[in-house]
């Protein structure tokens, strides 16, 4: 009940500070219609539906990794990561609140991102719309992983992107094909890893 | 009662040697004051004192991250959230009973209480420090950790910090200037 507690406050603070900054979400929103206007005047007539859902998948996973970059800025421009580390919370806790609040702003992102798909291509089927909602699950988990450690490197704009991207691979594949077993697996499996090894990610050095 | 122990400290930042043997014991009601020139190892030293750098060598005794209260250069708090919302968190996080009261009189303390609704980022940067202490103290932390915690504080600001020193707990001290502090200290460590 306490780690739930402390889930609940930390990633309140998060939806806090985005509600009042008010950056992340409206350039998530901006870039990913940005991105399906551009999908669609740069693919000819008549392309195939596969084709269009691929460009789908490719403009959410760019978004998510836009969304991934400002996740911990306020934790890496205001040291706070050692205010929070010093806590006696679980650190596996900063963990979840933070993929938490990342998962908000990616669903918030796609409940516009898909109609104006629809607007540009065709309309998503429930099936899209359901390994959109798995895909975000093991998105937000390994990308917020990612991000800790990103922001704990020197080159953190850069490697963020260099781990992200090979492992949002098994999502774009399991989101084109519609494998909602495939997608849930991943989730399963890289959730668990994220979870487990947050801890080292933020352990002193 | 020691507080803190450590033996043989030693840490490297690539070729760079920061810290080498550095011995350190602290009592209960003990203060500690380091002192040495920029880049003489003294914040180094505090972030692995405060249970947040580990050293390369050495062994190192700290009491339990609950009762540690830490101010580095930073005041660390979140500029985008209120006092209150800072404190609320933090008290959370610290398991701090009655938190809503001990926040307020931590702000009453610290000259913040007309503040507490307005955002953190708004403040001169005495005034973060001011809140940066009452984190500190939030959750009654028997060893403060504080690197040049007069940094930024205005002359009331500074007396409010000798007022907290005065109290009976376990104190490491780093700063550039240690006259203000030179009679409360027990020990001292110079860093070359």
């Amino acid at each position: 009940m306490t780690y739930a507690r402390d889930v609940a406050a930390l990633a309140r603070k998060d939806l806090l500070l985005e509600l009042r900054a008010k950056e992340t979400l409206p350039s998530m929103l901006l870039f990913v219609v940005s991105a399906l206007a551009i999908f669609h005047f740069a693919l000819p007539h008549g392309t195939g539906a596969v084709a269009a859902l691929g460009l789908l998948w490719a403009a959410l996973i760019f978004t998510a990794l836009l969304g991934l970059t400002r996740a911990f800025v306020p934790e890496r421009e205001q040291g706070m990561f050692d205010a929070l580390v010093l806590t006696p919370c679980d650190r596996s806790a900063i963990w979840l609140a933070k993929t938490l609040s990342v998962f908000a702003f990616l669903v918030a992102a796609e409940v516009v991102a898909l109609p104006a798909f629809g607007v540009f291509f065709a309309g998503v089927s429930a099936r899209t719309v359901a390994a959109v909602a798995l895909a975000d699950v093991g998105i937000a988990a390994v990308g917020t992983l990612f991000g800790a450690i990103a922001v704990a490197g020197r080159a953190r704009e850069l490697l963020l992107p260099l781990l992200f991207l090979p492992a949002a691979i098994p999502v774009v594949v399991g989101g084109v094909g519609g494998y909602l077993w495939f997608l849930a697996l991943y989730d399963a499996i890289f959730g668990l890893l994220a979870w487990a090894t947050f801890e080292y990610v933020v352990a002193e050095s | 009662m020691t507080v803190v122990a450590a033996r043989g400290l030693a840490k490297r930042y690539g070729d760079r040697r920061v810290l080498r043997d550095v011995d350190v014991d602290v009592a209960a009601d003990g203060f500690l004051l380091v002192t040495g020139p920029n880049g003489s190892g003294k914040t180094t030293l505090l972030r692995m004192l405060a249970g947040l750098a580990a050293p390369d060598a050495g062994e190192l005794s700290l009491p339990a991250r609950s009762v540690i209260g830490y101010l580095g250069h930073e005041p660390l708090v979140y500029r985008e959230l209120t006092p209150l919302e800072n404190l609320a968190l933090f008290g959370r996080l610290y398991r701090v009973a009655e938190r809503r009261e001990r926040a307020g009189m931590l702000l009453e303390r610290f000259g913040l209480w007309e503040v507490r609704h307005r955002r953190v980022s708004t403040f001169s940067r005495g005034m973060q420090q001011r809140l940066g202490l009452c984190r500190v103290l939030l959750h009654h932390p028997s060893l403060l950790v504080l690197d040049e915690p007069y940094n930024a504080l205005d002359a009331a600001g500074a007396e409010l910090l000798d007022g907290l020193l005065d109290e009976p707990r376990a104190v490491v001290l780093a700063t550039h200037e240690p006259r203000r502090v030179e009679r409360r200290a027990t020990q001292r460590l110079a860093l070359a």
